[in-house]
């Protein structure tokens, strides 16, 4: 027991002392701006259709209810409704107030993608913002040794198969060795998919936009809240600090 | 220390006003804090309306739902049922539902109810909370040759008639209380809101 | 109204209490910018308890439901983001807050006598606030929760012998789990603060018994006008109370700004490993403390073997209690003090700061080296600062060798062979940095007098 929790903190000590500080988790590429709107509820309403069709039947968002959802995204309670296919304990479609969680058996989809597919309520949050989730689905790449025949070079040897193969096409990897140890890699696009690249560029951003509003609803309001609460304080540091000068009057 | 004149009425003033813009920032953070004590969005979903399907409730049945945490219950009548109201008039506390608070307007009439044929009720005593069972039987032992069916509270011994009217006698003081709800369609009646006409 | 004071003044000693707290307490009119903090730090205390009971009340202590009950508090609890964020938000500026209040009292010498109580009754709030902090920080049950509790109890397993006992008792199990967030949800909410409240109460009964220090180190007491009251005093009240006023408006406006705008602080405030759910199977590739344990964390791992970097990182915080013993220089503000003591300052916040920086950084050959050589600095300062007490007796040239002595001393038994050519030629460059500090603190005083002349202490308080 001794031993083992000694190799633990030496562990946490060796790992934090042998790795330099990262783009981003599991990933050397640079990330691309996602450019993140969260002012565009257009944007915003597509993004949640498409993770609705795309995303939820393996990746829930469980710490989202449907009704806020739409409500924050500019949709009605009516429109909602069509994407929601859980069902209660009861056996009935849930209500519009339930949480966004979906039916997918954990253990089986752990034997399947080798890891269970995360919830992705809070991804944007805990890779650092939007640009990783953008880089990623733009970054799938034939690889025929990989169970569903496509890597990722923002998230290498990812058990996740390329969902929106359709629609974007295959990419290939190219590698190009400078010989000076400078190593860039670039995706190519060899067999174009449904969409044309400024389309699925567009769908992978609206995915992010949904995916970043998500991981915290409040900041579609938290920063008019801060703007009315500076503004107050203003008032307030005027009042206060003439209400000094005044006693300080008496001090020589 | 003071030498020079002191300019009390600019002293009081901006005491006044920074305190009043103070006050003015208390109350205002308060809000938030007296939010989070009001239902969370998930007692909100978990207290959301409820469907009921009447189509499928057999004349003279109860069905039990739970909405808000609360036994709702919608009870189909029979003709004989219906008609045997207005003759228990004298016996009640409330015949003609005067109590605002225990029912929606639309059901402030003889049946109690949007249509006759079905009471929907919430099913709690108003005397302390328990809920009372039913008993449609006519003139059962136990309750008296007088009894045209209803509800019977076996906490304190309320008793109530097929519209949840309190009678006389009863520990319980007014009639029971009528959720809000509409008919969706002909055969779905949604408990818990009013459908926006009241 | 008259008439209930005089009833309540009967019962309880509230009239007295106002006057010798407040209304004729008095305080030294030359109070600058960093005597705003000790008011500040009550009110984030006080702020930190409002809304943790209100996040008390939505807050689950399960290991399976804590993290959903703060992603509950984020969403569906009205109000709950605004309460939480002021909450994340007041921990870390607790930590700013108090930080500035102690290097108040380090550059104007308020923990010299008579405030060595005072002194010593904040150190243990520090310690107390630093033991809150840690235990606050796992209850989201997120990965660095879980990791970072993981490697800080872990620490105690290095103590020889029991340590294994040690740190099983603190978990609760052999590894972090639910009793420990269990416990540690006791001590966050009831316990320590407590303790917290309590202690604050004591310092500030200790300080107004010996009266404030001020930035000039002059005591007010000694001069009195014919009332007996302080020449260079005014009262607390209307005074300061206007002033800490704008203070705390000025405060907020940064507090909230954080809050609203940027309440994740960059990721140092609320870290982004931590919005995912703790996981014991899969550990966050870069492990950091919160930034406020920084310092500290990197003194840890400046000492490779983990007993004696433990004991290295308790050290640098118990050196602090014994400071008042360490500076028996009888002036007390840097201002009047000789220019190597201010050079002696500003080594050690720089190197505080750098320490910190350090911290949050993953660990490479550089930051390591910098790290060590952080290290020896801050330890050195305290031995500086001793031999700063007395400027004209002391003999620099005996002292500059005395303590290079201990830094050749770890630095050669830590050459190993093993070194790499880059490890080896970092060890030799910045070997000048503690000779530089010595160097600027001891010999500079000893060849250049100007550098170690100390100035009169006025009598009256200026400016």
């Amino acid at each position: 027991m001794k031993l083992k929790s000694l190799k633990l903190i030496l562990a946490a000590a060796v790992l934090s002392f042998s790795t330099a500080p990262a783009f981003s988790a599991g990933s050397s590429v640079p990330l691309q701006d996602a450019q993140v709107n969260l002012d565009n509820k257009l944007s915003l309403a597509r993004g949640a259709k498409f993770y609705a069709n795309y995303c939820m039947g393996c990746h829930s968002l469980k710490f989202s209810r449907y009704n806020r959802v739409a409500a924050d995204i500019g949709l009605e309670e009516e429109d909602i409704k069509s994407i929601i296919f859980t069902r209660n304990e009861d056996n009935e479609i849930n209500k519009t107030g339930a949480l966004m969680e979906n039916t997918i058996p954990t253990k089986d989809a752990a034997r399947w993608f080798g890891t269970a597919p995360p919830d992705l309520s809070l991804i944007a949050r805990s890779r650092g913002g939007g640009d990783w989730i953008y880089s990623y689905m733009k970054s799938f790449y034939r690889d025929d040794s990989r169970p569903f025949g496509v890597n990722n070079t923002v998230f290498e040897n990812v058990g996740m198969p390329h969902v929106l193969l359709e629609l974007q096409g295959m990419q290939e990897l190219e590698v190009h060795d400078d010989g000076k140890g400078h190593v860039t890699k670039t995706l190519k696009l060899v067999e174009p998919g449904k969409m044309s690249v400024a389309e699925y560029d567009q769908v992978a951003r609206d995915l992010t936009n949904f995916l970043v509003y998500v991981a915290e609803p409040a900041q579609l309001h938290r920063t008019f809240y801060g703007v009315l609460t500076l503004l107050f304080l203003f008032v307030l540091f005027i009042f206060s600090y003439l209400l000094k000068k005044e006693f300080w009057k008496d001090i020589h | 220390m003071a030498d020079t004149e002191v300019d009390k009425k600019r002293r009081r003033f901006l005491i006044g006003a920074t305190s009043a813009v103070g006050a003015v920032g208390v109350g205002a953070i308060a809000i938030p804090f007296i939010g989070s004590l009001t239902p969370s969005a998930r007692a909100l979903a978990a207290g959301a309306p409820v469907e009921v399907d009447i189509s499928k409730i057999e004349a003279g049945a109860l069905v039990r739902v739970i909405w808000r945490g609360k036994p709702v219950w919608v009870v189909h009548r029979t003709d004989e049922m219906i008609e045997g109201l207005p003759s228990l008039n004298d016996k009640l506390k409330d015949p003609d539902s005067a109590v605002e608070a225990q029912q929606p307007d639309y059901a402030k009439n003889e049946s109690r109810a949007r249509q006759d044929k079905y009471l929907v009720m919430v099913g709690i005593c108003t005397h302390l909370g328990c809920s009372p069972t039913y008993r449609p039987e006519v003139a059962p032992a136990d309750l008296g040759a007088d009894w045209k069916g209803g509800f019977y509270c076996p906490c304190h011994g309320s008793r109530f008639d097929l519209a949840g009217r309190v009678y006389k006698g009863s520990p319980a003081g007014t009639n029971m209380v009528v959720p809000p709800y509409y008919y969706k369609t002909d055969s779905l009646v949604l408990v818990g809101e009013d459908g926006g006409v009241a | 109204m008259n008439g209930l004071l005089n009833w309540i003044d009967a019962r309880f000693p509230l009239t007295d209490t106002w006057n010798k707290h407040i209304a004729e307490y008095y305080a030294p009119k030359n109070f600058n910018f960093f005597y705003f903090f000790g008011s500040l730090a009550m009110l984030v205390l006080v702020l930190q308890i409002v809304t943790g009971v209100f996040l008390t009340m939505h807050y689950k202590p399960d290991a399976a439901m804590a993290f959903t009950s703060v992603e509950h508090i984020m969403r569906d609890v009205p109000g709950g983001w605004f309460i939480r964020y002021m909450h994340s938000t007041g921990a870390s500026m607790f930590f700013v807050v108090i930080y500035l209040h102690m290097f108040r009292g380090l550059i104007y010498g308020s923990f010299k006598g008579p405030r060595e109580l005072v002194w010593l009754i904040g150190m243990l709030i520090y310690l107390a606030l630093m033991a809150e902090a840690f235990m606050g920080y796992l209850l989201p049950w997120g990965q660095m929760s879980f990791w970072g509790a993981q490697v800080i109890i872990n620490l105690f397993n290095t103590i020889p012998f029991i340590g294994d006992v040690v740190s099983t008792t603190i978990r609760g199990d052999f590894v972090i789990s639910d009793p420990t967030l269990n416990r540690f949800f006791a001590f966050h909410v009831i316990a320590v603060p407590l303790i917290l409240v309590g202690l604050v109460f004591v310092h500030i009964v200790a300080l107004h018994a010996v009266g404030s220090n001020n930035p000039d180190g002059v005591e007010i007491k000694k001069l009195k006008d014919e009332n007996g009251i302080p020449l260079d005093g005014i009262p607390f009240h209307p005074y300061y109370t206007v002033k800490d006023i704008v203070g705390v408006v000025v405060f907020l406006a940064v507090f909230f700004a954080i809050v609203f705008f940027m309440p994740e602080g960059g990721g140092y405030f609320l870290e982004h490993a931590n919005f995912e759910p703790a996981n014991p199977l899969k550990t966050p590739e870069h492990i950091a403390p919160v930034w406020y344990f920084t310092p500290f964390y990197t003194v840890l791992r400046a000492v490779p073997d983990p007993w004696y970097g433990t004991l290295a990182m308790f050290a640098a915080i118990a050196v602090l209690f014994v400071l008042p013993w360490i500076d028996r220089n009888p002036i007390k503000s840097v201002r009047y003090r000789n220019r190597a003591h201010l050079i002696n300052l500003a080594w050690f916040t720089v190197t505080f700061i750098v320490l910190g920086i350090l911290g949050v950084l993953a660990v490479t050959d550089v930051y390591r080296e910098l790290g060590t050589r952080g290290t020896q600095i801050y330890f050195l300062f305290f031995a500086v600062t001793y031999v700063h007490s007395r400027p004209q007796q002391a003999n620099y040239l005996m002292w500059f060798a005395i303590l290079l002595a201990p830094v050749l001393l770890w630095d050669f038994m830590r050459l190993d062979p093993s070194f790499t050519d880059i490890q080896r030629g970092l060890f030799w460059q910045m070997m000048l940095i503690p000779v530089a500090y010595l160097a600027t603190t001891l010999l500079l005083p000893h060849f250049i007098s100007a550098t170690n002349k100390e100035k009169e202490v006025p009598t009256r308080v200026t400016g």
